[in-house]
């Protein structure tokens, strides 16, 4: 822990941790000082001269070493000659600051006045209008009038697309660089920059596609003016003419804590819209950034595409129905059904809806299955972190082990959290069968052979980083399914828990298992008892009563799409009409997670709660409440009338939910750096988080848990003319969260087959070249790409991006001719 | 295929290793000299190729190209020629004797020739100030100085670069 | 033998000749060092020679040096070759005909502080020198004097050139280092400091052509020596570019505390076309104007007097010459137009401050202002002091404010029109 330090600015004494700058200091006691450049979250460059402060430091005697003191027994304090910025400037013991003399107004008036020359000061028609720290500024020290002749101020392109999502307004722009500074700093994608210099410094990209990278949303938050803003939320609202919802992005196991902005409009028939998505202070979550698929792909719910009523088959066609009838044919033939229900419930419900649902499930004795392509849950209830642990702590002395996962494209987040811990020191082994950004920043990379990562798991604390793993005061582990089907998860887990346990770390504080869900909610598919099942095609297909919410199977795979034609009843509660709800006997219309409340649990085991941010439509019900309603019929009593109660009726039951409640979880406290309260802070955006930090769950007991073991090695064996066929996740997949948010639609994963060029020329592939990829008997037109990346033999498909592959396999890629193709989807 | 590197790989080879092992990026400055002397501007081909060779973004390498005056990321004429007016040399008459160059050749400072052989420019002080007016010659991957000029020996020298060119264009055939 | 100390190129033909240097005594100060003498050694021989940098700021020369942490390596040497500043032509004279000398002081100054590697910065305008020296690196690769294990000691050394690319604020020496690493020349916070945080994030030191150029005298001749040339605060010759109105221009090694007078009318021939002289810039564009009154005139040229007596800093002595003819409003124009174009765009009051300026001071010269004009330039040019991130800035306002103050009538005769 760093040293105290004691020092007094504007005469009021704040003592802070050594090594805090000027400017924060004075934040701590509600003293603004006020800046440009500057970001808590940046390393300080002092290039706006907003923060200009007097400081007067103790005059030292030396020959004694000793303060000098005045006769009045105060210690003399010596000013410098000139003004010194409170932003790059660490206090030390017993510094005087002075932010309020004249002479320190006067310098904030010069500076603000060269800021605004060529400022075109067009605020009534900026979209940072209202939530803009140079109006703010001008409001407090600006002039009335203006010495700078109009003619001569630089006229600049205030469209700019600096790529798809970005627009630059070249003539609001500060040069501060705080977005520069951001993408180098801290997310390594510096791919905009500065060009020319003096007055004509513009910001650039030369990048292919424009500013190329999955943070880039952030620099419109973090942006001081209205210079970047964002293809979504542009010229979309006014910040004053917006109400806000704490929400939770749901697209990864992270959870970033996010704010909705909403607004009753017009154009929507005075229905109240979301105007944007941002993130919320949760310096244990996210800090205050969040990936341009949580802040973009938010469209799927006010998509014209939603279910908007019941439908129920009559023959072969679907037809709008009442929910009375459609709950109570529903539960009729839930009833007749009795064991024969099965219930898959995925990590898109919320963990209100799969309680109901496994109630619902239970009760009728039915077979409740978590709907998930990863196993290991139950020993992550064991070996995950501590409560009370932080990424954020995570520094020296401490060992990152990221094993299975290309965590900046499936969790980006993270990969930005361990990126960080690395920065202060954290030592990096990362484990996988081809290269990711994580290597760049490892102090080790393993490459291991595709199905043998559990058995580099095990290796390693017989390996060369044997020492400093067992020694590390911590050690977190991330795993992954980077080419891994769900059995091979689950080895994977148990193999990463028998490394926590054997070095020692298992069960401390910062120390433990993170996996990386595939779904925003699948640990609380675990917490809630939805595990999921071995045979699922055959129990599928043998089910009297199918009940699939939040989940689209048949879409996920052909055996499971050709099992659904052999269930018997198949009902579907969902946003869609996805491949699955087409086929069902019932389909239930669901409300959207900006519609509704309810709590998920993150892949760190944080169970944090979301609010309503529209009204809910018409005509739809939440997951839980059709659960509830259906049981009603049945003669169960489910909570329905508010998720809340369901939360309550859950906490007591499952152990490590106990005692929790949703005040509890709308807690806030005191975050540091301050960058959410805009009393005292200049970032822009304003990232308040007053709706709550969320809780982590304590572990479960170890008692009379074992860890599984079994057979470590499944890698393939594909014969000379095969490819062993691995499955990994992009970030930007065809699902149908992300399908509907039309800005992303030029980043989005194909249907492309990665294979190493010495492979291809073994198989008489060429890239670009369009093949059938059989998969589970169906088989699917793909491109070959060529990327040295991969291994050699292997082919890497991406997950959700036409071609329903669940778990690696063995396949004949054959050029499109004849008769190959055995049986083409269309 | 990186084509510069191919092309240049023992000159960006020395050139790498002037810098400590492992630091790529202080070799971009002589990289660009290095693709601008093959071409006479930065092409934005090769400066991806930099980049890559570099292990830096194209927009870093964009970033020093837009600070330094001396690179260009436009074809120019195939000289530039760059007559200092600053303080000392304009006290010397250097203003004039720009003006009467181009109106020599019949351009606006900034302009380039009909021919494309000659840009001109003012720049800012070259350190030859007790030999005004002068100017630098940019072009062919080399930067000369011409001190102690006159409107006749700039004009003589422009008649000299013009047949170089000729020549080269003749061998290079 | 040679009258000058510097320039002795200027009565030894072709010494910018390996082998006439060396027949003339070169790199005996650099063996004699690493053969007989200790770093540390070295490093008191120069700070007791009270050598000060002439790159402009005029700091002891040793005592920089010794800030560097011994706990921290590597260390670098950078030698400042970007002579920009206008009025300055001292540096590039050196390179082209003394170059040896050059390397050998910065070779001297890498040994003292035990750097293995030094980079010379030039700008890029030098193309011909940098392709020079790197000539005359290889040869001294050839000859033994460059390389591994000098002279049959440990000690070995790599000397590389880097070339700028038109930039005037890459001689701050932040923005130098900034450069070399491949980054836009823009200056960096302060502290850290070089000498801790330097080259790579490595110690280094930074030193100007002329106060490397000095070293072989110094570790040959002695410190004592060295300190009977000049004043006492201010020993040693220094060479002074004269340019503008004045009969003689050019680069003048004479002592330090040579008067503004003999410089001007011994050497530099006196004023043009019977005119008489009306001011005098002592350290380039970025010098205040100074009224060359015979109070000026008299004024010796050292670090000191010029401070005490002018006002004025000596810099790296680059007289400028302004005759009755200038209109020193025309004057404030170009060098305000200068800095606006080397303005490298970091901190606002720079930025915005010379792009602000040189409107108001294009319109005053072009005769476009209304007399408010002149009082608006001079707060302008006054709100940006004080406030900058580095002295570039600062440097923009000093002919301003100076020019204004002094000669107020220039302004006025051009509003009023
Ligand atoms: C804007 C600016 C430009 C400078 N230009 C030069 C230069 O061209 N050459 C130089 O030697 N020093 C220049 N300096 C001074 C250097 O920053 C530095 O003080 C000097 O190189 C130190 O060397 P010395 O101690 O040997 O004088 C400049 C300083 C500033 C602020
Ligand atoms: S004063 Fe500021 S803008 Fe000017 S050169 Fe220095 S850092 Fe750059
Ligand atoms: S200089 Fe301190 S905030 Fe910009």
């Amino acid at each position: 822990m760093p040293k105290d330090i004691t020092l007094t600015i504007d005469g009021q004494t704040v003592t802070a941790p050594a090594g805090t700058l000027v400017v924060d200091a004075a934040k701590r006691i509600g003293i603004n000082i006020p800046v440009f450049c500057y970001h808590p979250k940046l390393e300080p460059v002092g290039m706006c001269r907003m923060c200009l402060v007097e400081i007067g430091r103790p005059v030292i005697d030396r020959t004694t070493n000793n303060p000098v003191f005045e006769a009045d027994g105060k210690p003399k304090i010596q000013f410098g000659p000139k003004l010194e910025t409170a932003c790059t400037t660490p206090i030390s013991e017993g510094m005087v600051v002075v932010g309020l003399s004249d002479k320190v107004k006067a310098a904030r008036k010069d500076v603000l006045e060269f800021l605004l020359t060529s400022h075109p000061l067009d605020c009534p028609i900026c979209d940072k209008g209202g939530e803009c720290p140079l109006q703010n500024q001008t409001l407090e020290y600006g002039s009335a009038d203006s010495r700078f002749l109009l003619d001569e101020k630089m006229r600049l392109s205030k469209h700019v697309p600096l790529g798809d999502l970005i627009f630059l307004d070249r003539e609001r722009c500060i040069q501060c660089a705080r977005c520069v500074r951001f993408q180098t700093e801290i997310v390594d994608d510096p791919v905009i920059g500065f060009y020319n210099r003096g007055r004509k410094l513009e910001i650039i990209t030369d990048s292919q596609p424009g500013f190329d990278s999955i943070f880039s949303g952030n620099t419109t938050d973090i942006c001081p003016v209205g210079a970047l803003t964002t293809a979504d939320f542009r010229f979309g609202a006014r910040p004053w003419e917006m109400n806000n919802a704490a929400s939770l992005c749901t697209h990864c196991p992270v959870g970033c804590n996010t704010t909705i902005n909403v607004r009753r409009e017009a154009k929507t028939g005075g229905n109240v819209s979301i105007k944007r998505i941002m993130p919320r202070q949760n310096e244990t979550v996210n800090e205050i950034w969040m990936c341009d698929k949580g802040r973009f792909a938010y469209h799927f719910a006010d998509s014209p595409d939603r279910l908007k009523n019941p439908l129920i088959r009559k023959g072969s066609e679907l037809f709008q129905t009442t929910w009375t009838e459609a709950l109570s044919a529903a539960s009729e033939k839930i009833k007749q059904a009795g064991s024969g229900l099965v219930t898959l419930a995925s990590g898109r419900l919320t963990n209100e809806d799969i309680y109901n649902l496994r109630k619902l499930t239970e009760t009728q004795g039915g077979t409740f299955i978590g709907y998930s392509r990863m196993a290991g849950g139950e020993i992550v209830n064991r070996f995950g972190m501590l409560p009370g642990s932080n990424l954020g702590d995570l520094g020296k002395d401490s060992v990152i082990v990221v094993v299975s996962s290309d965590l900046h494209e499936e969790a980006p987040i993270w990969w930005l959290r361990v990126r960080e811990a690395v920065k202060r020191g954290a030592v990096l082994i990362s484990i996988s069968i081809r290269p990711t950004r994580l290597d760049k920043i490892a102090a080790k990379t393993l490459r291991v052979e595709p199905g043998r990562e559990a058995l580099a798991v095990d290796a390693i604390l017989t390996g060369d980083m044997a020492d400093i793993v067992k020694q590390a005061k911590h050690l977190l582990v991330f795993y992954g399914s980077d080419g891994l089907g769900r059995k091979a998860t689950g080895q994977l887990a148990a193999a990463c828990a028998r490394l926590l346990e054997t070095s020692g770390h298992a069960r401390r504080i910062n120390s433990g298992l993170i996996p990386v869900w595939e779904r925003g909610n699948t640990q609380g598919l675990w917490d809630m008892g939805a595990h999921p099942a071995d045979q699922i095609v055959e129990r599928i297909a043998s089910a009297r009563v199918l009940l699939v919410a939040g989940a689209d199977p048949a879409n996920d795979d052909p055996m499971m799409e050709r099992a659904l034609e052999k269930t018997e009843f198949l009902i579907v509660q969902d946003l869609f009409a996805t491949a699955t709800a087409r086929k069902a006997d019932i389909v239930f219309p669901v409300l959207a997670f900006t519609e509704r409340e309810g709590t998920y649990t993150s892949g760190e085991r944080r169970v944090q709660r979301f609010y309503p941010a529209v009204p809910a439509p018409e005509g739809l019900k939440a997951d839980y409440e059709i659960a509830a309603e259906m049981g009603a019929e049945l003669g169960l009593a489910l909570e329905s009338s508010a998720a809340s109660l369901v939360f309550q009726q859950l906490a007591a039951e499952i152990p490590q939910y106990s005692g929790l409640t949703y005040p509890l979880l709308a807690k806030t406290s005191d975050q540091w750096p301050i960058v959410g309260r805009p009393d005292v802070y200049f970032g822009g955006t304003s990232y308040a988080n007053r709706q709550g930090l969320g809780i982590h769950l304590p572990l479960l007991p170890l008692e009379d848990f074992e860890i599984p073991s079994g057979d470590l090695d499944m890698s393939l064996h594909p014969d000379a003319h095969e490819l062993a066929v691995y499955p990994v996740t992009r970030l930007l997949d065809r699902g149908i969260t992300v399908t509907t948010s039309p800005l992303l639609a030029s980043r989005l994963a194909q249907a492309d087959l990665f294979i190493h060029p010495a492979t291809a020329r073994k198989m008489f592939l060429n890239a670009d070249m369009q093949v059938m990829l059989p998969v589970d008997g169906a088989a699917y037109p793909v491109r070959i790409v060529l990327d040295e990346t991969v291994p050699e033999g292997a082919a890497l498909i991406p997950r959700s991006a036409g071609v329903p592959i669940h778990e690696p396999q063995v396949a004949q890629v054959a050029p499109p001719v004849g008769d190959h193709a055995s049986r083409v989807r269309s | 295929m990186n084509e510069f590197f191919v092309q240049n790989t023992e000159a960006i080879q020395k050139i790498l290793s002037a810098y400590p092992a492992g630091n790529k990026r202080p070799a971009v400055m002589p990289l660009l000299y290095l693709a601008q002397r093959t071409n006479g501007f930065i092409q934005k081909k090769t400066l991806d190729e930099i980049a890559e060779i570099l292990e830096i973004t194209p927009t870093e390498v964009a970033s020093i190209v837009g600070f330094y005056t001396l690179y260009h990321d436009e074809p120019g004429g195939r000289y530039h020629l760059q007559v200092c007016t600053d303080l000392p040399c304009a006290l010397r008459g250097a203003d004039r004797f720009l003006q009467d160059l181009c109106d020599n050749l019949g351009i606006k400072v900034g302009e380039t020739t009909a021919d494309g052989l000659i840009t001109i420019e003012e720049v800012k002080c070259l350190a030859g100030c007790h030999h005004a007016p002068l100017f630098q010659v940019q072009g062919d991957g080399d930067i000369s100085y011409h001190e102690d000029q006159t409107v006749d020996a700039a004009m003589q020298l422009i008649a000299e670069l013009k047949k170089k060119a000729a020549e080269r264009e003749g061998t290079n055939a | 033998m040679s009258a000058y100390i510097l320039y002795r190129h200027r009565d030894i033909p072709n010494l910018n000749q390996l082998d006439v240097y060396q027949k003339n005594g070169g790199f005996e100060a650099i063996k004699k060092a690493i053969k007989t003498m200790s770093p540390a050694a070295v490093l008191n021989e120069v700070k007791d020679s009270g050598l000060r940098g002439r790159g402009g700021a005029g700091f002891p020369t040793g005592m920089k040096w010794s800030f560097l942490p011994g706990n921290l390596w590597p260390h670098y040497v950078v030698a400042n070759a970007d002579e920009s500043e206008p009025g300055t032509f001292k540096d590039r004279e050196i390179l082209e005909s003394n170059p040896f000398q050059f390397l050998e002081g910065l070779m001297l100054a890498a040994y003292a502080v035990q750097a293995n590697d030094a980079y010379i910065y030039l700008r890029g305008e030098f193309w011909q020198i940098a392709r020079r020296l790197d000539t005359c690196i290889e040869e001294l690769y050839a000859e033994g004097l460059l390389g591994d294990k000098l002279f049959g000691t440990k000690y070995s050394l790599r000397l590389h050139t880097h070339l700028g690319a038109g930039a005037y604020i890459c001689g701050e020496e932040t923005a130098l280092l900034e450069s070399i690493e491949g980054h836009l020349g823009q200056p960096r916070l302060r502290p850290p400091f070089p000498a801790t945080f330097g080259l790579f994030g490595k110690p280094t030191v930074i030193n100007n052509v002329e106060t490397l150029t000095n070293l072989p005298p110094i570790i040959e001749k002695g410190a004592a020596w060295f300190k009977t040339l000049g004043t006492e605060k201010s020993p040693g010759v220094k060479i002074f570019s004269l340019s503008g109105c004045v009969n003689k221009p050019g680069n003048y090694e004479l002592p330090l505390g040579t008067t503004f007078r003999e410089l001007i009318f011994t050497h530099g021939g006196g004023i043009p076309d019977g005119r008489t002289i009306k001011a005098i810039m002592s350290a380039g564009a970025s010098s205040v104007i100074v009224p060359a009154d015979d109070r000026a005139l008299d004024t010796p040229m050292d670090y000191e007097s010029t401070q005490a007596n002018l006002n004025a800093p000596l810099g790296s002595a680059s007289v400028i010459i302004l005759d009755d003819s200038v209109n020193m409003a025309w004057l404030v124009n170009k060098t305000v137009h200068f800095f606006r174009h080397e303005s490298c765009g970091k901190c606002t009051p720079c930025r915005e401050g010379t792009y602000w300026m040189s409107h108001l001071t294009r319109r005053i010269a072009a005769g476009e202002a209304a007399p408010d004009d002149i009082d608006l330039l001079n707060i302008v040019a006054r709100q940006m002091q004080g406030k900058c991130l580095c002295a570039l800035g600062e440097f923009s306002t000093m002919a301003v404010t100076s020019g204004i103050e002094k000669f107020r009538a220039d302004f006025e005769k051009l509003v009023n029109h």
